[in-house]
């Protein structure tokens, strides 16, 4: 697109930064809008990885940790943290995860639930 | 006694400034009456009185204007001090920053739109940081992340063809 000089011509950089933005972008989108499913559940306590729940089946379960008992509740599908004994709550009110990747986090009581995709090249552990 | 008396003398570029503070804070209210679809996509068109700002008079006098701009417009919207004052001031303070260092890079392949586009893209991440540390400090907002920066890219890509012809026309000798 060439015209007569009276409008704006870019320069080469400016490609290169709207191409380099663009890469940042689709990485964004493919980083955090990846919507896949998730099929199973990990639990860490203290760093440890205590435990890898199939998410489809309806549980409850209680992991214990430095300030008391956080629970965790399993809903075909979707997992949240259902109580927790820390203050601030951000774990509780992060409220259902049903995508792979997510995770919540409740560091005051050192638990966190993580969940997984099918393509994941985790094996899982069957409790 | 004797009446403690402070008199100011601005001086030319005090009052040069003033002005393009003026044309900045005007863009910026203008820019707070139009309703956005999403809290937080506003298309930042005071940052073409910043970069404008930039180009003709440095890093000095654009800092100058963007944060006179960033005060005086939120004193304006009654705005001062609140989440939104705080958002605006780390968004201006970024893309400041985000200027400092671009405006080195070499003038024969980098132009106004490659300096608006990196403007735009620092100060919605500056202003995502103190989103994510400050005021919503759960992981939510990250999923915001990918629509934000592309609002901004864009914007940021509009503003600066803007300012490009806009510095075009004022480095245009004037016709008789």
């Amino acid at each position: 697109m060439k015209t007569s000089g009276a409008w704006i011509r870019p320069l080469s950089g400016d490609y290169l930064i709207f191409i380099i933005a663009l890469a940042l972008l689709g990485w964004l989108f493919s980083h955090y809008w990846n919507w896949q499913a998730a099929t199973r559940l990990q639990i860490h306590q203290g760093g440890q990885l205590i435990a890898t729940l199939t998410l489809d089946q309806q549980r409850e379960l209680s992991v214990s940790g430095p300030l008391g008992i956080t629970r965790i509740e399993i809903d075909h599908g979707r997992a949240r943290v259902h109580s927790s004994p820390c203050t601030n709550q951000y774990c509780v009110h992060q409220g259902w995860l049903s995508h792979a990747g997510q995770a919540s986090f409740c560091l005051p009581n050192r638990v966190s639930i993580r969940l997984m995709g099918a393509s994941s090249s985790y094996d899982s552990l069957n409790y | 006694m004797q009446a403690n008396q402070l008199i100011l003398h601005p001086n030319h570029e005090d009052h040069h400034i003033a002005r393009l503070a003026a044309y900045a804070i005007l863009l910026h209210v203008m820019e707070a009456m139009i309703p956005s679809p999403l809290p937080g996509v506003k298309p930042g068109i005071a940052n073409i009185v910043v970069l404008y700002v930039l180009y003709r008079d440095g890093w000095k006098a654009c800092a100058w204007v963007s944060l006179l701009r960033v005060l005086a417009g939120s004193l304006v919207l009654g705005s001062f001090l609140t989440p939104t004052f705080m958002l605006s001031l780390s968004g201006a303070v970024s893309s400041l920053l985000c200027l400092g260092l671009a405006q080195f890079l070499p003038k024969k392949y980098f132009g106004p739109l490659s300096l608006s586009m990196l403007a735009a893209l620092a100060h919605m991440a500056g202003q995502l940081v103190l989103v994510r540390c400050w005021l919503i400090p759960s992981a939510g907002i990250v999923y915001l992340l990918p629509l934000l920066m592309s609002f901004a890219l864009l914007f940021g890509l509009v503003n600066g063809v803007i300012t490009a012809r806009l510095l075009q026309l004022a480095s245009r000798p004037k016709r008789a």
